[in-house]
């Protein structure tokens, strides 16, 4: 799981068996490139270089943290492993967005207007429904009353798949088939949720590239047609971005934020061994936090993603 | 689909622009450069490295005093070795036993339903008998999945929906075909991750109870630089025969191509492309080479054309060009041609010298909704003469067809202009005509 090896105690014991991944998390790499060091030499800084671009930090985040630490080192000199360790730790941390107040850490409602209704975005295969699932088992374990909306019309079979989860988390799920307009079932859904005094109501949609500027526009439309029901809505634009994918996140990021105002990101598949490090950059860039990551198949497999937690234990040793 | 790569490639080549002669000093910034579009796309850290080092060495050796330019000789240098990266030769799917087993892996997410789906077609349309088995019996509804797909691009689809074991299900699957006449099997499987030690052994189990034909690693061209890991993990567990990219009608760079390609070893042999059943390709390494230096892929265009393009119905039209008896009829059936050969936007970027410029245009699938409309709101006379089109027509037509006269009055013009384009061409030259003159709007 690489960069973000950060997780609860007993989830992790279960995680870390027999995967061993920990052995080319950027951790270790970067623990070891910093071992016995004294100095901040062209070769640490090659080495460093080489850690964050094969994490898929990209170039550009990477020679900005690059820069900021000869900046930092030029001023401060350097003396020490310790300190280039709390340096680092300054330094990507200073990249990711903080927290947004109202979001709490542990699936957690923030107090708006319920149903509070969150609209799944994302390009096709990343994890969309699947996420929905986790999070509907989620959200309702922590008491809340949920609603599924199946605005996913258009994928073979990707209205069965939601109902499945949704019988599987015993939540309802809203539907009106395959190839119906999407924007309608989102309308139907909210007002269902509206209906029936739900708490959350979450909203898949189909998966999309991003340059398909026709299908984007259907996005914008489901995102309007659902405000003609109350105010607000949808609070949370969640994109869903695939550990796997490499550069291509920071124009996914940019087409759906134009098209949605995305305020949220989940990272999914973080059990494999990509490392999702697109996503230092991209919430940067973008100023979106992460607010889930997705860590395993079971249903329980979803976490609320924590800055400070995921900065320790990149660094903890 | 390579546009972004091809674009920083080209940026790197214009800072040697007008120099004399490449030299250890002036070709330092380009290979720099290079290496760093390589890496954004998402070219294997290592691997981009080693492809700048050798271009470089290249570069500095024999060539330099006989170049004619620095630049030609660069693009000339990078191209040959994307090509050698690539892979040399075209590869085709190895369908030699009976029936021919094909067997689909990947991680999740990657597109190999959606692919398996687009394969049975396309075998399909070889003449061969194909059967789909639904091997996939984790993800909930994937069965589903399938099943809609098979019944889309008519094939059968096997299913065991009580069974969860799918060596078992494959077992089966394939003594049903040899009892049934199929000679062409696609198993698809559920997607995992290379470290998922008990799904690993799964799939590898998989493969020793069915001994495939063909195992093919389906990936996402949109993964970074991992996808060196998975592939390495796959080819270690299943030493499949060949890679399928999918998802390339993103605007994703595909340097995972590149790394791939030269970390396992194993031809790309399909990209998949759209969400259409038909939006697949065999892959040309030597022309995604040249595609990605920006230099279009025109071979693909015209055979993706002649696969979907009806030979008689073509001839048919040629007849009628030549004689100028073309009308919107034809015209009608020319459009539905066109749409079933995928998305617009691909075929124009296989256009040499197109790719590029369209990068940022949007072009709609349903550009030719309108024109479709206007004509099936004329009578079938009307279709068939042109010539009786007055006013009051094109008003009731406008109308019928909820577009504006404006739009119907262009769309007569358009049309007139082809009709005269295609006698003039008549004139010109024979074959071909058939693809010509289409008013690709805007």
């Amino acid at each position: 799981m690489g960069l973000f090896n950060f997780f609860s105690k007993e989830k992790k014991a279960k995680l870390d068996q027999g995967l061993e991944k920990t052995k080319t998390s950027l951790l270790s790499r970067i623990g070891k490139a910093l071992a016995g060091r004294s100095t901040v030499d062209d070769d640490f800084l090659d080495e460093l270089e080489e850690i964050l671009v094969s994490s898929d930090v990209g170039i550009n985040t990477t020679l900005k943290i690059i820069e900021r630490i000869q900046d930092r080192v030029s001023r401060d000199k350097y003396l020490g492993e310790a300190e280039l360790n709390t340096l680092l730790r300054e330094e990507i941390t200073a990249l990711l967005p903080e927290p947004e107040a109202h979001l709490s850490q542990d699936f957690n409602l923030p107090e708006v207007k319920r149903p509070y209704v969150i609209m799944v975005v994302g390009v096709n295969g990343v994890g969309k429904t699947t996420t929905i699932g986790k999070m509907a088992y989620q959200y309702k374990q922590k008491g809340y009353k949920v609603v599924l909306g199946a605005a996913d019309t258009f994928r073979a079979a990707a209205v069965d798949q939601l109902k499945i989860w949704g019988t599987r988390v015993g939540v309802p799920v809203i539907e009106k088939g395959m190839n119906a307009d999407p924007a309608a079932v989102a309308f139907e859904a909210v007002k269902e949720a509206i209906d029936q005094n739900a708490d959350v109501c979450i909203i898949d949609t189909a998966g999309r590239l991003h340059n398909k500027v026709n299908l984007m526009n259907e996005l914008s439309k489901i995102k309007r047609v659902m405000q003609k029901l109350t105010d607000g809505v949808p609070h949370e634009v969640l994109l869903v971005l695939d550990a796997s994918t490499g550069q291509n996140a920071f124009e996914q990021a940019k087409q759906f934020t134009a098209a949605t105002e995305v305020n949220a990101l989940a990272l999914t598949k973080l059990d494999g061994t990509a490392k999702g490090g697109v996503v230092i950059g991209v919430s940067e860039q973008f100023k979106t936090p992460v607010r889930y990551i997705g860590v395993g198949e079971a249903m329980e497999d979803l976490q609320v993603f924590n800055k400070h937690e995921f900065i320790d234990s990149l660094f903890s040793n | 689909m390579f546009e972004n790569l091809s674009a920083r490639l080209e940026g790197a080549f214009k800072t040697l622009k007008g120099q004399g002669k490449i030299t250890e000093l002036n070709i330092a910034e380009t290979v720099k450069e290079i290496r760093k579009a390589l890496v954004e796309a998402d070219v294997n850290y290592k691997i981009a490295k080693t492809f700048t080092d050798e271009v470089k060495a290249e570069a500095l050796g024999q060539n330099v005093l006989t170049a004619v330019s620095p630049g030609q000789l660069m693009v000339k240098i990078v191209n040959d070795k994307l090509q050698e990266l690539l892979g040399g030769s075209t590869s085709e799917i190895n369908l030699n036993a009976n029936p021919a087993i094909i067997l689909i892996a990947g991680l999740q997410g990657s597109g190999k339903t959606t692919f398996s789906g687009k394969l049975s077609k396309f075998i399909k349309s070889k003449g061969r008998n194909v059967l789909l088995v639904a091997g996939d019996v984790y993800r909930p509804a994937a069965i589903d999945q399938l099943k809609v797909l098979g019944e889309q691009v008519g094939v059968e689809v096997y299913t065991e929906i009580e069974n969860k074991n799918p060596v078992e299900i494959a077992q089966n699957a394939i003594k049903h075909a040899k009892s049934n006449g199929f000679n062409v099997v696609i198993v698809d499987t559920a997607g995992r991750l290379s470290v998922d030690e008990q799904m690993m052994t799964e799939i590898a189990n998989v493969k020793k109870a069915v001994n495939p034909t063909e195992i093919l690693f389906v990936v996402d061209s949109m993964t970074g630089q991992d996808a060196v890991n998975t592939a390495q993990a796959f080819n270690e567990r299943l030493d499949f025969n060949g890679v399928v990219l999918t998802k390339l009608d993103g605007d994703t760079r595909g340097g995972a191509a590149l790394s791939i390609k030269s970390v396992v070893n194993k031809p790309i042999k399909f990209v998949s492309m759209g969400e259409k059943m038909e939006a697949l390709d065999v892959f040309h390494p030597d022309r995604m080479a040249s595609r990605i230096l920006g230099m279009g892929d025109i071979v693909s265009l015209v055979e993706r054309a002649q696969e979907v393009f009806d030979q008689e119905e073509a001839e048919r039209l040629q007849k009628k060009m030549s004689r100028n008896e073309f009308n919107f009829e034809d015209f009608l059936s020319q459009l539905q041609q066109i749409k079933k050969m995928g998305n617009i936007k691909d075929l124009m970027g296989m256009i040499p010298g197109v790719g590029k410029a369209i990068k940022d245009i949007d072009i709609n699938d349903d550009a030719f909704k309108g024109i479709e409309a206007i004509i099936q709101s004329m009578t079938p006379e009307e279709r068939r003469k042109p010539e009786l089109m007055n006013g009051s027509r094109r008003k009731r037509i406008a109308i019928g067809s909820g577009q504006g006269v404006e739009e119907v009055n262009k769309l007569m013009k358009q049309f007139e202009e082809m009709r005269k384009m295609m006698k003039t061409m008549n004139k010109l030259q024979g074959a071909g005509r058939s693809m010509r003159g289409l008013p690709f709007r805007r």
